[in-house]
């Protein structure tokens, strides 16, 4: 099972976000760098949000942002955006969080395996925790699994 | 048996659930096909199944239904999934 590509430029360190839409957002802008999502694609992982609710946040401090596949994807990818102080998103027990994770998937039906990958890292309780005290990219590649790029 | 993991997508949050599940299923020697969809279309893809595992913020959306609705707080903790699980089937 392989994570979606996760380079250097998909990564935000000790960022800073007035709330969870600037969060969302800012792991929507690291999928532009990387060249996975245009710059779209964030309102659509913000909508997911407003239709739904907070259910994105998976795990206690841990959200994972992302929308549909569709013409605001361009590749699969991944981002990480670790949060300076930790935002509310309104989940009634994950609340708050500290790690964005944004997710491109250019293909419904392929994706499964890239979820999976990235629900293996995360069985491990202790890797949002790693995340959220990361000081570099390459140190949450390493958490996450991937070869620095 | 069908399990199917409802979430907004359809992609990220009952992927994982769908993962994580199986896992719960191993555990418990359990055998399921595990199913992740997007609640718009819940009416079609559970209308076999005897679970639907999702989160709080789902179960209005999928309202009326003959399969036992399991509500997930923490979508990795197999042991929360593996005690409902047990419940549901036991």
């Amino acid at each position: 099972m392989s994570l979606p590509p996760l380079p250097e430029s998909a990564i935000e360190i000790d960022a800073f976000a007035v709330d969870w839409r600037a969060a969302v957002r800012l792991s929507g802008e690291a999928l532009v760098r990387s060249g996975a999502a245009k710059p779209g694609y964030a309102d659509e992982m913000i909508r997911m949000i407003e239709d739904h609710g907070p259910y994105v946040v998976i795990a206690p401090g841990l959200a994972l942002a992302h929308a549909r596949p569709g013409p605001q994807v361009i590749a699969n990818g991944l981002s990480v955006v670790t949060l300076k102080e930790p935002v509310r998103f309104g989940h009634a027990h994950n609340d708050p969080v500290r790690v964005v994770l944004g997710l491109a998937i250019s293909e419904a039906g392929a994706h499964l395996a890239a979820v999976a990958a990235v629900a293996n890292i995360f069985n491990d309780s202790s890797a949002i925790n790693e995340l959220a005290a990361a000081t570099s990219a390459a140190e949450v590649q390493r958490i996450m699994g991937v070869n620095p790029s | 048996m069908k399990i199917v993991t409802i979430c907004g997508a359809g992609i990220g949050s009952s992927g994982v659930l769908k993962v994580n599940a199986e896992r719960a299923l191993r555990a418990l020697d359990l055998e399921a096909t595990v199913v992740a969809a997007e609640v718009s279309t819940v009416r079609t893809v559970a209308a076999d199944a005897q679970i639907i595992l999702t989160t709080q913020e789902f179960v209005e959306a999928i309202g009326k239904t003959n399969a036992d609705v399991i509500v997930i707080v923490n979508l990795f903790d197999t042991s929360e999934l593996a005690q409902k699980l047990e419940d549901a089937l036991g």
